[in-house]
């Protein structure tokens, strides 16, 4: 229930609003020219010759690049594939991870017992793995979903673990003495407590499912966007290097901010 | 005789940590009958709070026996609302936890937050209230379920001076005006001797009561009031000395 703002305000006020505004507007206009200024200067010394655009590439080539490979009809299907990945393979660590740290929650035996596993795995560089994965998950899909779900799924669970366990416990002192059980503590107070830290761990988290896609990419895979780099790299087509690396930052922005978006609807109005 | 809402006869108890044991009561032997208002002031350190986790049922005794006639309320030294909650959904928190939302229960702590002047904010998160509204609704959220025995856990002391006088008038006018029992415990001497009728001294741990005295104000029962009557800094000068005595 959303009212119309009718408040009149002093003229000192009005100008400090408008003052904001401006103050915002220039920060946008400075952000979009730096960018604007960068792209120009990459692409006039290349075009000038200051630079090789052979090893460098340029915006220009970006863009002829990607829209070659829209014209062979590729484009999106690296792009989906990558896509896919990253998405399942995200939803997949942010679930295991979310019920993994429900568990070690709600036993602290279990999370004693565990504790220096997790610690181990997590401190573990992933990639060590590789060889692994091929031999078990073959050279498909699976095997950079697996990659994907093992990046993240680590994080998740002691991002979310440490949350639970710092829940309040002057609130955890009033629900039991009313009498709260176990069950209640966990569904009333620790699981809509840390739902500032739920939405922070989704934001690691897309980051994560990246890292995880694009480098079982770069182990195994016939398609993807990681794929495309690799392939670049190896016939030194640095267009297509740079084309690849520019969708990547344009999709985990994307990612990224919709998560900001669930954020705002989530926790809006409620926050200290 | 009144009936006797808590009863803690010879109680011990004693903290086990992995660098070895404290004793936090000993001997710890007091009532509280129904309709009373019990201060419970002591040295910091001796165990106020660990009284009140006993007297709620959160911690059992080493020896010794503890009866509590009815259910009780706990109150917290902040609010302790829930900030994803509103007002109203808060104080519905105790009638959820002890699945007794019925419509009846809601109707009932409603008109309590209505009558004692939340009613406009019902809809409110806590972040919207000040901090002497948050403690009244902590208050109503507690008399939600209609608990026979309120437990007060140094209620006021996380408010600033201002506050804390009106909030203390507006809680006291509550709970007596709801003919409530309340176990308040201080470590503030003119909050015990402007509340209570009755106020006891533990000692240092392990906690147990030294001293014990009938306050009596004329029947004065607002705190105001008795801030500004003659007896009181008599008995201010009583307890200060048995405390530190």
């Amino acid at each position: 229930m959303k009212k119309k703002d009718t408040r009149v305000f002093s003229a000192e006020h009005r100008k400090f609003l408008k003052k904001r505004k401006r103050n915002i507007a220039l920060v946008w206009s400075l952000r979009i020219g730096l960018l604007a200024l960068l792209l120009g200067l990459w692409e006039l010394s290349t075009q000038l010759g200051w630079v090789d655009a052979f090893l460098v590439s340029s915006p220009s080539r970006i863009a002829k690049t990607i829209a070659s490979l829209y014209r062979e009809g590729t484009l999106f299907y690296h792009i989906g594939t990558t896509l896919w990945e990253t998405l399942v393979g995200f939803a997949i660590a942010v679930a295991v991870g979310y019920g993994v740290a429900l568990a070690l929650w709600w036993s602290e035996t279990v999370r004693k017992v565990l504790e220096p596993y997790i610690v181990v795995i997590n401190a573990l560089p992933k990639i060590a793995l590789g060889p692994l994965i091929i031999i078990w998950f073959g050279t498909g899909s699976s095997a950079i979903l697996f990659m994907t779900v093992i990046v993240g799924v680590i994080v998740a669970t002691m991002h979310m673990l440490s949350a639970f366990i710092e829940t309040d416990k002057n609130k955890i002192l009033l629900l039991r003495s009313m009498g709260a059980s176990k069950l209640q503590l966990l569904t009333k107070l620790v699981i809509p407590s840390s739902l500032p830290a739920f939405i922070s761990m989704l934001k690691v988290n897309v980051g994560m499912a990246w890292i995880g896609s694009v480098m079982g990419e770069y182990i195994v895979s016939r398609a993807g966007l990681g794929y495309l780099i690799v392939y670049g790299g190896q016939v030194f087509r640095l267009d297509l290097v740079m084309s690849a690396t520019f969708i990547l930052c344009v999709l985990a922005a994307g990612m990224y901010f919709l998560v900001v978006l669930l954020e705002k609807l989530l926790v809006k109005n409620t926050e200290n | 005789m009144k009936k006797e809402m808590l009863l803690f006869s010879d109680v011990s108890l004693i903290y086990h940590t992995a660098r070895g044991e404290t004793k936090a009561a000993e001997g710890l032997s007091f009532s509280v009958s129904e309709g009373e208002f019990v201060a419970v002031i002591g040295p910091s350190g001796c165990g106020k709070t660990t009284l009140l986790s006993l007297a709620a049922g959160l911690l059992k005794p080493s020896s010794g026996s503890i009866e509590r006639h009815g259910s009780c309320g706990y109150m917290l030294q902040k609010d302790e609302l829930f900030r994803w909650r509103t007002i109203e959904k808060n104080i519905y928190l105790p009638l959820e936890i002890k699945h007794q939302k019925t419509e009846e229960n809601r109707l009932r702590a409603r008109a309590l937050a209505v009558k004692y002047g939340l009613g406009d904010f019902l809809q409110s998160y806590p972040s919207q209230l000040s901090g002497g509204m948050r403690q009244r609704a902590a208050l109503i959220r507690t008399l939600a379920t209609d608990p026979d025995l309120l437990l007060l856990d140094e209620p006021f002391s996380a408010l600033d001076y201002q506050t804390r006088l009106n909030v203390t008038e507006d809680v006291a006018e509550i709970i007596r005006s709801e003919g409530k029992t309340a176990l308040l415990i201080t470590h503030d001497i003119s909050e015990a001797i402007s509340l209570a009728d009755r106020v006891l001294v533990l000692s240092p741990r392990p906690a147990r009561v030294t001293h014990e005295h009938t306050l009596d104000f004329g029947g004065e029962k607002k705190p105001m009031r008795r801030r500004e009557m003659s007896g009181f800094s008599g008995w201010f000068e009583i307890l200060w000395k048995e405390l530190n005595g």
